[in-house]
C-alpha cells in the first residue's frame, strides 16, 4: 500500500512539474503575473510530492518489505539500520529518485528564498528547473520505477553489495547528488537569463550562492568517496581516475571555474557570456556524469546499472538540455554587453586564466575518460586510459594554477603592477623554497614529486596568509588583528579555500612520494620491522558480525619498545552475496597513517600481511574539508543575505566592494 | 558450515594483490617490477592495474613480468613483451602513436587556443571605452562643452 502511494505521489509530482514548466514560462512571456506566481506553490508542491514518494520507498526499505522488487534485490533483514536506509540510494532506481528529490528541493528553495528576485527571472528559472524535473521523473516512471512489486515475494532479500555497506559510502551519494544537482540551479538561472537577454551584477549575485552550495557539496562528496576508497578497497589508493570518479570531478572543476567567473560578473560586469556558458557546461557535465555512470557505457567499478535503454534515455535528456541551452546561448550571447574595463594584468585577467586552466583541465579529464570509447568506435583500437595518462596530462595545469594563484588573489581589480605584487609574497616564496629544500634533504628516495608538491603547497598556504594579511590594511600589528574580525566573510572564505588547496597539494604529493610498503608472511608472535616500527601478530580469531563472518587479526605496533597502536585488520565474508572484503586497519596520525591489511593463511604457516606507512594521508581529506569550509564562509557573506532579503527590506547600500 | 563457506570463498579470492611469494629477492628489481605493474592493466578488471588487482590473471602477469626481469629484459622490453601478447589494451598509459595524438595533444592545444583567445579579449577590454562617463555621443559632448564653457 505504502509503495503504491509512493508511486502515485511520483506520478502526481510529474504532473505538477509539467504545469510548473509551462505556466510560468507562458506567464513570463505574456507578462501575466498570476501565471508567473504559479511557479512558487508548484515548486513547493512538487518537492512535497517527491519527498512523500521518497519517504514511501524508505519506509519499504526500513521495514524490509520484500514484496517490493527493489528492496528484495538490494536489502536484507539482517542488515544494520543505517545500511537499510542508505540502501534506498545504493541502487539505480533509488538513486534516481534521490536525484529528482534534490532537483525539486533546489527548486523549492529558490522559490522560498527568492523573494528578492525579479518576478520574470524567478518564474523562468523555476520553470527551467521544473523542466529538468519533468525529464528525470519521466525517466524514472518509464524506465526505472522503484515501486514495482514482485508477485512472489522472497523470504529474504539479496543484500546490498558489501563494499557499499560502509558509513563513508552511506553519505557519499547524497552529497555528490546535492552537488551535481545543485548545479542545475545555476543552469536554470543561466537559461532564464538567456531567455530574458539580460545578465547583470544582480544576476551573478543570485547564481553564485547556488553554485557555491553545489561546489561545497561536491567537494565533500568527492572527498568522502576518496576517503572510502582509501580505507575500504584495501591498498590505500585514494584516487583512481576511474570514469565514475572523473564524472564527479569534471563538474567540480567547472563549478570551481564558475564560482570565480561569477565574481567578475558581480563586481565588474564582465565575462558575462563566458559565465553563462560555464553555468551551462557545469550542469551539462553533471548530466554527462550521470550518463556515464547510469548507462554503464564505460564499465567501471561503480557501474551497477548496465542497461543500454536507460542510457539512451539519459543521452536524450543530455542532448535536449545541453543542446537546447547551447543553441539558446549561440542566439542570445551577443546580447550580453560587457561593461568593465581592465588591464592586461589585473584581478580580472588572473581570474580569466584561472578559468582557462580549470576548464581546459576538465576537458582533458573528459577526453581521457571517453577516449577508449572514441578509439574503439572510430579508430578500431581497443585501448585503456589509466591513471598514468591523467597524472601526465592533468597535473601540469594544476601546477601552473598553484603557481599563479597567490599572485591572482592579491591583485587589485582593474589594473595591477607585477612589481608591487611580488614584494609582499617574498616571505611565502622563501618559506616554500625552504620547506622544499628541507624535504629534499631529509627524504631517502630521490624523488622530485615530494619536494615540488610541498613547494607548491606551502606557497599556496603562505600566499593565502599573505592575502589575509594584506586585507588588514597598514599600521600596528594589534590594529591589524583587530580588523581581522571585521573582514568580510567572503575574504575569509577565499583565504581558507586557497589554503585548503595547498594542504591537499602537500597531502597528495607527500603520500605519493614517501609511502613505505612492506609485504610478507608473518607468523603469530614473531615481530617484524617496517621502517621505524615493529609489528607483531598477537592473535588471529574468527568473529561473527551482524551479517558477515570475519577473520580478525590483533596486530600490535610498537616503536622503540613502546606500544603505539593495536590494529585489527579483518577479512570479511558476506554469505548472502558470497563476497569477501578486506577491512584494512588504520592508525590515523597527523604525520602518517599506519595501514595494515591481512591476506590469506599461507601453506607454510602464518598469514600474508601488507603494511603501509602513508605519510600525510589525512592531509588530503583535511584539505578538502578546509576548502569546503572556505566555501561555507564565502556562502555566509553578508552580501548574499542582504540580496536574499532585499524585497522585504529597503534597498541596502554600502556592501563592501571586495 | 560457516567455516566451510569461509574457507571456500577465501580460497577463491586472494585478498592481497601482490602476495609475499611473488616478491623478488633483489629489492631494486622488485621496485622495477612494481613500476612496470602499475603501467599494465588487468585485462579482466575494470580499470585496475595488475599491481592492485586481486584477479588470478593479474597474478599470472605479475609473475610473468618478474620472470622477464630476471631473464634480463629492460623495462621497455618487458612491457613490449606483454603488449605483443595482449594488445595495447593492457597499457594504462596509451601510446602517442596514430590517433592517440589527439588524446595527448588536446590539452596543450586547447590551452594555447584559449590563452590566445583570452589575450585578444583582455586586449580588447583594456582598450575599450567604458559606456557611460566616457562614452558620450557627439551631441552630448557638444552639450557638455557648452556647459563647461558657459
Amino acid at each position: 500500500m505504502i509503495a503504491e502511494l509512493g508511486h502515485l505521489a511520483l506520478v502526481l509530482a510529474f504532473g505538477v512539474a509539467i504545469v510548473q514548466t509551462v505556466v510560468p514560462l507562458v506567464g513570463a512571456q505574456k507578462g501575466w503575473s498570476g501565471w508567473m506566481a504559479m511557479a512558487v506553490p508548484a515548486a513547493s508542491l512538487q518537492f512535497l510530492l517527491i519527498a512523500a514518494s521518497f519517504a514511501a520507498l524508505t519506509y519499504s526499505f526500513v521495514n524490509s518489505d520484500f514484496s517490493v522488487r527493489l528492496v528484495a534485490l538490494n536489502s536484507h533483514s539482517a542488515k544494520p539500520m543505517l545500511y537499510k536506509i542508505s540502501g534506498v540510494w545504493g541502487n539505480h532506481e533509488g538513486s534516481m529518485l534521490l536525484w529528482v528529490l534534490i532537483v525539486a528541493l533546489f527548486g523549492a528553495m529558490a522559490s522560498w528564498f527568492g523573494g528578492g528576485l525579479p518576478p520574470k527571472l524567478k518564474a523562468r528559472a523555476l520553470a527551467v528547473q521544473a523542466s529538468i524535473g519533468v525529464a528525470f521523473l519521466a525517466f524514472i516512471l518509464l524506465t526505472s520505477n522503484p515501486f514495482l512489486r514482485l508477485a512472489q515475494p522472497p523470504f529474504d532479500g539479496q543484500d546490498l553489495n558489501p563494499l557499499l555497506q560502509d558509513p563513508g559510502l552511506a553519505f557519499h551519494p547524497p552529497f555528490l547528488y546535492l552537488g551535481y544537482v545543485g548545479l542545475s540551479m545555476a543552469f536554470s538561472f543561466a537559461v532564464a537569463a538567456l531567455i530574458e537577454g539580460r545578465v547583470d551584477a544582480a544576476w551573478a549575485r543570485w547564481v553564485r550562492p547556488w553554485t557555491l552550495a553545489a561546489w561545497i557539496f561536491l567537494t565533500i562528496g568527492i572527498a568522502l568517496g576518496s576517503w572510502w576508497a582509501y580505507y575500504e578497497l584495501g591498498w590505500g589508493g585514494f584516487w583512481f581516475w576511474d570514469p565514475v570518479e572523473n564524472a564527479s570531478f569534471m563538474p567540480w572543476l567547472f563549478a570551481a571555474a564558475l564560482l570565480h567567473s561569477a565574481i567578475v560578473v558581480e563586481k565588474r560586469e564582465a565575462l558575462k557570456s563566458w559565465t553563462i556558458l560555464l553555468a551551462i557546461l557545469a550542469f551539462g557535465f553533471s548530466l554527462i556524469g550521470t550518463f556515464l555512470v547510469r548507462s554503464g557505457v564505460i564499465t567501471s567499478v561503480h557501474a551497477f546499472a548496465n542497461d543500454p535503454e536507460r542510457g539512451v534515455f539519459i543521452l536524450m535528456i543530455l542532448g535536449v538540455f545541453t543542446g537546447g541551452a547551447l543553441t539558446l546561448f549561440a542566439v542570445r550571447a551577443s546580447a550580453m554587453e560587457a561593461k568593465g574595463i581592465f588591464g592586461m594584468v589585473s584581478r580580472e585577467s588572473a581570474l580569466v586564466f584561472n578559468n582557462i586552466l580549470l576548464a581546459v583541465s576538465a576537458i582533458v579529464v573528459f577526453i581521457g575518460t571517453i577516449w577508449p570509447l572514441v578509439a574503439e568506435m572510430f579508430f578500431d583500437r581497443q585501448l585503456s586510459v589509466g591513471a598514468p595518462f591523467f597524472e601526465a596530462a592533468f597535473t601540469p595545469f594544476m601546477v601552473v594554477l598553484a603557481i599563479i594563484l597567490p599572485f591572482g588573489a592579491l591583485m587589485p581589480w582593474k589594473r595591477a603592477k607585477l612589481g608591487k605584487l611580488v614584494r609582499p609574497l617574498v616571505p611565502a616564496m622563501v618559506l616554500a623554497v625552504a620547506v622544499a629544500l628541507l624535504a629534499w634533504s631529509i627524504q631517502t628516495e630521490r624523488t622530485i614529486l615530494g619536494p615540488v608538491g610541498f613547494l607548491l603547497g606551502v606557497w599556496l598556504v603562505g600566499g593565502a596568509a599573505t592575502d589575509l594579511w594584506s586585507r588588514l590594511g597598514r599600521g600596528p600589528v594589534s590594529g591589524r588583528f583587530g580588523r581581522m574580525l571585521r573582514l568580510p566573510r567572503a575574504d575569509w572564505g577565499r583565504v581558507t579555500a586557497h589554503a585548503g588547496l595547498g594542504v591537499i597539494f602537500m597531502g597528495i604529493s607527500g603520500l605519493m612520494a614517501w609511502q613505505v610498503e612492506d609485504i610478507r608472511v608473518a607468523n603469530s608472535a614473531e615481530p617484524f620491522e617496517v621502517a621505524d616500527l615493529t609489528l607483531m601478530i598477537r592473535e588471529i580469531r574468527q568473529v561473527e558480525g551482524p551479517n558477515y563472518l570475519s577473520t580478525t587479526a590483533d596486530i600490535v605496533v610498537s616503536k622503540n619498545g613502546e606500544e603505539v597502536a593495536l590494529l585489527q585488520p579483518e577479512k570479511r565474508v558476506y554469505p548472502v552475496q558470497a563476497m569477501p572484503t578486506t577491512e584494512a586497519a588504520i592508525d590515523n596520525g597527523f604525520w602518517r597513517d599506519i595501514y595494515v591489511v591481512i591476506g590469506d593463511p599461507q601453506d607454510s604457516g602464518g598469514y600474508a600481511v601488507r603494511t603501509f606507512i602513508k605519510p600525510f594521508a589525512n592531509w588530503i581529506w583535511a584539505g578538502s574539508l578546509i576548502m569546503a569550509l572556505g566555501g561555507l564562509l564565502s556562502l555566509s557573506d553578508r552580501r548574499y543575505r542582504v540580496a536574499a532579503g532585499a524585497a522585504k527590506q529597503k534597498p541596502v547600500q554600502g556592501v563592501p566592494a571586495e | 558450515m560457516k567455516r566451510l563457506i569461509l574457507a571456500l570463498i577465501l580460497a577463491a579470492a586472494p585478498a592481497l594483490a601482490v602476495n609475499p611469494d611473488e616478491v623478488l629477492d633483489d629489492p631494486a628489481m622488485e621496485a622495477r617490477a612494481r613500476a612496470i605493474s602499475a603501467e599494465l592493466r588487468c585485462v579482466v578488471c575494470r580499470g585496475e592495474n595488475i599491481d592492485e588487482s586481486n584477479a588470478a590473471i593479474a597474478r599470472d602477469l605479475r609473475l610473468l613480468v618478474r620472470e622477464r626481469l630476471v631473464a634480463g629484459d629492460t623495462n621497455d622490453e618487458v612491457i613490449d613483451f606483454v603488449v605483443d601478447r595482449y594488445g595495447e589494451y593492457v597499457l594504462m598509459k596509451p601510446t602517442t602513436g596514430g590517433a592517440n595524438i589527439l588524446l595527448w595533444g588536446a590539452g596543450p592545444a586547447l590551452f594555447l587556443i584559449a590563452a590566445a583567445g583570452a589575450i585578444i579579449y583582455l586586449r580588447g577590454r583594456s582598450t575599450a571605452k567604458a559606456p557611460g562617463a566616457d562614452g558620450l555621443s557627439d551631441a552630448e559632448q557638444a552639450r557638455l562643452d557648452e556647459l563647461l564653457n558657459r
